[in-house]
């Protein structure tokens, strides 16, 4: 993976230093919260419920054993003991103090990580393929381009202050396995006719509040032009974007204003003056990047390890895992095994101090070092030898890492919900918990086989719910109570799909069973092999709703005295909180 | 007082905003160094086009491409960002500098902090107004927050994978 040199990591040195001064401004008083927070904002640093909530970048997923043993050691002393991994391959801290962030950002600086633009109206961090690299549909390995586009991005003067966040994602499969439709800007990194190599420019997706699929802006952009292209996109959005409404100020507006004709005009006038210019990419440079993205030693192997079969025949439980959570690597002999965090009863995304240790040890022992963090809050071990699969199940298996449910119905997406978060309407990890635990019988589960189910406590989508085959949203009503409104038919990847609303909305202990509800109808309307996605496609939301609200729900709703509340900090009160 | 050239310096420059009830057409603008609104400028141009020093400056929804045939008139150009949210001053100064060539004084005016400098210097600033209730020697301080960039923009003229010699991975140099 990539290593920095001497100037990334004195960019990331200096910034450390740079913070720390913001930070001492903000205690001193010097800088009022209001000039304080597009500062912290753009250093991943939120304000939630109970304190201080810091997301650090992962650059693509892609993360060291030695970076993941910091994330525990980060979870241990400053936090609680664990993390969350997040939609956007990141990870977050749930319960920091506001003085210990500058210390936190020097250790993450010292394994070369930072939390640079995690947050704030500005280019976020580059996600990517969870498989790249090590995928059988790989056209172009992504990962250069994608540390390229971290680089170019990062602290890039002109675009800190846009109407609004920004996302951009990158594939590189025949399959698109970073959502790419659903980013400000998606792209696929190719090859035309002539195999060069280049990139499908897609602009103007995103979820929220106004979900809409990105729309091709360029079918080709050559790889030497594809900073100035993305520049360009950047420059007219940061002059058009709208600023007189939040809701209306990302990209997908702009863009769909203009049309896409228009807007493509624009950003190719703009385009034609730095097009060979400067910001044109070297090939030099792409492989030097490049260089950091060579395969590691890998041994030569037969691609079927004939005593996988035989426990596999004595083992049911491993069968399953090896069938649903262990995909094919492109290298013989070699696997890319996906370790769950969706264990029923858990926190989607949740991982302890020692999980993050033990995945740690695992990666340096079986996968050459080296950890990817998937959007769906999982993660993956990439490189792991077929042989040493059983004994690496074994191992996982007792750190509670091994449910063998990847795309399957508890392998739910979720946002941390009103828990933690202040934007949130409802609740969403105790929601995904219950659904997971009523849901928990593995034969149903492969009874009903390929689904996803996207949770998010409030319209800003953070658990990506347009996208999911079941998508679940938190709303609130006037009484101030949790609702939820549930959608079906999204998806995402080459045939992304928006997901839409079946009709009024729910309670908190109602959405279990209107889950089980809509399962019964595809249950008895699907034809063979047809997934949950192709049989709403093929008969439409109506039988869905139909049955839904057929009849009335019996379950009763306990009282929740404060949706917000969790256990207690165990510290004092953040010096800063909207709460308290 | 202002920052130009990374230095603070005296100013002599008065910047004109148009009240609730002035217009652009009928505004008195002083004698004197004055750096008025752009919909000033294009309203009296005749008049002020004589003066030997003039300033202009745009608001963050207002193109620089209306300063098209008069760049060379100015002795500076102010860019004003009514919020330090508005990230719109950036692309005008870029614009400005990169597009017309405006080779001038380019001024940073309005909600000007010291977190912002050290990027509105690399878009073409090189000179800011800070807020005046804060101390100009903090502000100064913003400029040199970072000693090394990646990209290019204005300044520097080259991205950093142009301007040294990066190392690969050690497999590679091993090679």
């Amino acid at each position: 993976m990539y290593r920095y040199d001497e100037y990334d990591q004195q960019i990331v040195d200096e910034r450390v230093k740079q913070y720390r001064d913001q930070v001492r401004r903000r205690l001193s008083g010097e800088l009022t919260e209001q000039e304080f927070l597009p500062l912290r904002l753009q250093n991943g640093l939120y304000m939630q419920i109970h304190g201080y909530m810091l997301r650090i970048a992962v650059p693509y997923g892609l993360i060291s054993s030695r970076q993941m043993r910091m994330f525990a050691h980060i979870a241990r002393k400053y936090d609680r003991g664990y993390g969350h991994f997040t939609t956007r391959q990141n990870i977050q801290f749930n319960w920091l103090k506001l003085q210990d962030t500058p210390d936190i950002l020097a250790d993450l600086a010292s394994v070369q990580m930072h939390a640079i633009q995690t947050s704030g109206n500005c280019v976020r961090n580059i996600t990517s393929d969870e498989f790249m690299g090590v995928a059988r549909d790989e056209v172009v390995d992504p990962r250069p381009y994608a540390e390229i586009l971290r680089q170019w991005s990062t602290f890039h003067p002109e675009f800190a202050y846009l109407p609004r966040k920004f996302k951009i994602a990158i594939s590189g499969g025949q399959e698109d396995r970073a959502a790419i439709y659903a980013h400000d800007i998606g792209l696929a990194v190719t090859k035309n006719a002539q195999g060069e190599v280049g990139f499908r420019v897609l602009v103007g997706g995103g979820l929220g509040r106004t979900p809409i699929i990105g729309s091709e802006v360029c079918e080709f952009v050559p790889w030497q032009h594809i900073l100035t292209y993305v520049e360009s996109i950047l420059r007219i959005y940061n002059q058009y974007g709208r600023r007189d409404n939040k809701y209306k100020a990302r990209i997908k507006i702009l863009v769909k204003a203009l049309g896409i004709d228009e807007f493509k005009r624009q950003v190719e006038a703009d385009w034609a003056d730095l097009k060979d210019g400067p910001g044109t990419l070297t090939s030099e440079e792409v492989n030097r990047v490049a260089s950091f993205f060579t395969d590691p030693a890998y041994e030569t192997l037969p691609d079927h390890d004939s005593k996988l079969n035989e426990f596999k025949a004595d083992s049911r439980s491993f069968s399953h895992w090896l069938q649903h959570n262990v995909k094919p690597h492109r290298v013989p002999g070699y696997a890319i095994v996906v370790l769950s965090l969706k264990k029923p009863g858990n926190a989607p995304g949740d991982a302890t101090a020692e999980q993050m240790d033990f995945v740690a040890d695992l990666a340096d022992r079986y996968s050459f070092g080296e950890l990817r963090i998937t959007h769906k809050q999982n993660l993956v071990l990439a490189d792991v030898r077929q042989k040493d699969l059983v004994s690496l199940w074994q191992e996982a298996s007792a750190q509670e890492l091994t449910t063998p449910n990847i795309g399957m119905l508890t392998d739910i997406i979720s946002c941390p919900g009103a828990e933690f978060c202040t934007l949130a309407n409802a609740r969403s990890i105790p929601l995904a918990k219950l659904i997971a635990e009523r849901f928990e019988d593995l034969d149903y589960q492969y009874d009903i086989g390929e689904i996803t189910l996207n949770i998010s406590g409030c319209v800003n989508a953070c658990g990506q719910h347009h996208i999911g085959n079941i998508g679940i949203t938190g709303v609130e009503k006037k009484d101030h109570d949790e609702w939820y409104q549930v959608s079906i038919g999204g998806s995402e990847g080459n045939d992304s799909s928006i997901s839409k609303i079946i009709g009024p909305s729910f309670t908190f202990h109602q959405v279990p069973e209107v889950i089980e509800r809509l399962v019964q109808v595809y249950l008895r309307e699907r034809t063979e092999d047809e997934r949950f996605i192709d049989t709403v496609r093929r008969i439409g939301h109506a039988p869905f709703k139909d049955h839904v609200y057929a009849t009335d729900f019996s379950v009763q709703e306990e009282e929740v005295a404060d949706k917000h509340s969790v256990a207690p900090a165990q510290y004092d009160v953040p010096y800063f909180s909207p709460r308290f | 007082m202002i920052i130009k050239n990374k230095a603070i310096v005296a100013d002599d420059w008065t910047v004109l905003r148009l009240q609730e009830n002035e217009a652009a057409e009928s505004v008195h603008v002083a004698a004197g160094k004055i750096i008025v609104p752009l919909k000033v400028w294009q309203a009296q141009r005749d008049v002020l086009q004589q003066r030997e020093e003039i300033g202009v400056w745009l608001a963050s929804d207002e193109r620089p491409e209306a300063l098209k045939e008069d760049i060379k008139k100015f002795t500076v150009i102010a860019v004003d960002f009514p919020k330090f949210s508005d990230g719109r001053g950036y692309s005008i100064a870029f614009n400005l500098r990169v597009r017309l060539g405006y080779t001038g004084e380019l001024r940073a005016i309005g909600d000007v902090l010291r977190d912002q400098l050290f990027y509105m210097q690399r878009v073409g600033f090189d000179a800011f107004a800070p807020r005046p209730d804060r101390k100009i020697e903090d502000a100064l301080k913003g400029l040199s927050d970072f000693s090394e960039v990646y990209q290019t923009s204005f300044d520097p003229k080259l991205p950093l994978f142009r301007r040294v010699q990066r190392k690969g991975s050690q497999a590679e140099n091993s090679q």
